[in-house]
């Protein structure tokens, strides 16, 4: 008896389970997804490609952290056998270089992005206007200069010779000020979210055209010119190509460049060190961790707001179409 | 006359768009097209002339297309040429492929919260500059402190000199280059994705479709105009490199030019280094000139093959 009660209590615990399993499976079941082990292989390949993707940056992040004599020991480790901030102390001693060096990339970013916004939206909103007659021309004047390009030659001579902004600011403003790929966007974003009715509306109240475009225009197409603002942004805070063509002033050398010469310049002062065998000097300066220290606070005022707008930054990637 | 007349009419009547584009159709004369009339200096012998920009295009003189000839005398204009053209096929077709690849696996796979986690990490390379992922990339590379010599060492391998080997740089220029850009380019094909009517897949469903066949036969098809579109694009570009990559990233090594030199940094450091300003030209004119042909060509290939997916 005691066994046969055994067994049923047995069966009735099998089918329990099974009928929580088959519960289990209508859950996870997803008609539109992929099904149990591919969703999972998969939730694993994106994973581990993801944390890839970010991986270095701490990996940065801990070699600034790592004191000079692990470093020597042991190379750059995930683990360090010792941390220090030393580091980050002699960036103090380098400080008038690096404030001079963000001021330089923020007021490049700040004044860049808004002159950038300007000419965009004004250009892109003209051409998308019917009223507009030598529209088409201008749209092939845009769309023109993303099939051929004059080439790094001639375009570094008229920087430098024609307008004559060699170690000037402007040579980091201007020649990222306009993208005709923004301008078709933008283009097609003005067409789609500024309906013709309504600014026919404010003209027959007598609104002239700028005042129509400042006071109608641009709330409507906030999104749109946002996300020209934030890629205008990004381009600026990223640049070095052009510091590296035309500054050689180091009062006006961007953060992104300064991170390019901290390198030759650190290796300046250890070769000097070296010839005149003069060790102490070579050993207090924490070389590696310095490198990374300034990798990490270039980097860390884009990787703390890249949360906040990477939503806006994917959704104005797929506002516009290219095609007319 | 009476044409004079009305085109002056006309731009009175449009002058409040014409003041509308003013600004930037200054900056476009300016960076754009007086550097594409620059281009003549490719068949000259360039000097600098006091008396500014114009001046010195014009008192240069003709040298006909000897600068041409130098350019392609050498060994480099093959080097560069094929160093370009063969790193942006595999950047094109893997690019494609793992873009949409992700792009799928992120549209499909269960709990999209956890795919908005995936996307916000595979999309945060594309925000950093080529120099601060050169640095990156130092760190793994390092000869005598990175993190695969330290692996190598410690399971008792040699370590390798990164910087002075060749023959390893075509593949950590594509993993470098994929790493920092598909997670930005899946961006364009999950929307796409994401825009496609679900009826499709109910239908297909009925039908027995299997998750692999919806892919194949509805997934892929209804994203096949975007493909389209981007990869002419890219195919007209193939002749561009991204000076970034190929500069910063092999950290300007000498002996990696073999595999690390394409056009652009060839005229970067023509223009810079040596400072031979007509053969650099010439090199950019055959960058630009080749481009252009490719994309006409790209597009009137598509456009013969479906009018509604060519780009103009």
């Amino acid at each position: 008896m005691a066994n046969l009660s055994n067994v049923s209590s047995q069966v009735k615990g099998r089918t329990i389970t099974q009928k929580e399993k088959a519960k289990k499976a209508a859950k996870t079941y997803n008609p539109y997804g992929f099904s149990g082990k591919t969703n999972i292989f998969m939730h694993i390949l994106l994973a581990s490609f993801s944390f890839l993707c970010i991986f270095p940056f701490i990996y940065v992040i801990i070699i600034s952290l790592t004191s000079e004599q692990s470093l020597a020991q042991n190379g750059y480790s995930i683990f360090p056998q010792e941390w220090s901030l030393e580091a980050y102390r002699y960036l103090k001693t380098m400080k008038d270089q690096l404030l001079s060096a963000f001021g330089v990339t923020l007021l490049v970013t700040v004044l860049g992005t808004l002159i950038s916004v300007s000419i965009i939206s004004l250009y892109s909103y003209a051409i998308s206007r019917k009223q507009f007659i030598y529209r088409k021309q201008f749209t092939f004047i845009a769309f023109f200069t993303m099939l051929f390009s004059g080439g790094l030659v001639p375009f570094f001579i008229v920087v430098t010779q024609f307008l004559d902004l060699k170690n000037t600011i402007w040579a980091l403003i201007l020649p990222l000020a306009v993208n005709a790929f923004y301008i078709i966007i933008m283009r097609t974003f003005f067409q789609q979210s500024v309906p013709e009715a309504i600014l026919e509306s404010a003209r027959i109240d007598g609104a002239g055209e700028f005042r129509i475009f400042l006071q109608i225009v641009v709330p409507l197409a906030v999104p749109g010119i946002a996300t020209i603002a934030l890629f205008s942004t990004l381009a600026y805070w990223n640049d070095w190509f052009n510091a590296l063509l035309f500054i050689d002033n180091p009062n006006l050398v961007p953060l992104q460049s300064l991170l390019m010469k901290i390198e030759n310049n650190l290796d300046f002062i250890k070769q000097n060190s070296m010839m005149s065998q003069n060790s102490s000097l070579l050993n207090s300066i924490p070389q590696d961790s310095v490198k990374m220290a300034i990798v990490v606070i270039a980097t860390l005022p884009i990787a703390l707001s890249y949360p906040f707008f990477q939503k806006y930054f994917v959704k104005g990637l797929t506002i516009g179409g290219v095609k007319e | 006359m009476k044409r004079l007349k009305k085109f002056g009419r006309n731009l009175y009547s449009n002058r409040i768009w014409l003041l509308m584009t003013l600004p930037g159709l200054i900056w476009f004369a300016i960076f754009a097209y007086l550097p594409m009339f620059g281009q003549v200096i490719a068949f000259k012998d360039f000097r600098y002339d006091a008396d500014g920009f114009f001046a010195s295009v014009k008192n240069s003189d003709w040298v006909g297309f000897e600068n041409f000839r130098f350019l392609f005398s050498t060994n480099d204009a093959f080097i560069i040429t094929r160093n370009t053209v063969l790193y942006n096929l595999l950047f094109i077709v893997l690019g494609l492929i793992l873009a949409v690849g992700v792009a799928i696996i992120l549209s499909e796979i269960t709990k999209q919260k956890l795919a908005k986690v995936y996307q916000t990490g595979m999309l945060f390379p594309h925000f950093l500059s080529w120099v601060v992922v050169s640095y990156f990339v130092f760190t793994f590379l390092s000869m005598d402190r990175g993190m695969i010599n330290g692996f190598l060492e410690h399971f008792g391998f040699e370590a390798i000199s990164w910087y002075n080997e060749a023959s390893f740089w075509p593949y950590i220029l594509v993993a470098v280059s994929q790493w920092k850009g598909v997670g930005f380019s899946s961006i364009v094909y999950l929307a796409a994705i994401v825009g496609i009517d679900r009826s499709y897949y109910e239908a297909a469903m009925i039908d027995g479709a299997s998750k692999w066949q919806q892919i194949w036969h509805v997934t892929i098809p209804m994203i096949m105009p975007i493909i389209i579109i981007l990869t002419i694009l890219n195919i007209g570009n193939i002749f561009s490199a991204d000076f970034g990559l190929f500069y910063q990233i092999p950290r300007d090594s000498g002996p990696l030019y073999s595999v690390t030199n394409v056009i652009d940094t060839y005229v970067y450091r023509g223009l810079m280094t040596m400072g031979d300003i007509g053969m650099s030209t010439a090199a950019g004119l055959y960058q630009a000139t080749v481009g252009f042909v490719l994309i006409l060509i790209a597009n009137y290939i598509v456009r013969k093959v479906d009018e509604d997916n060519a780009l103009f």
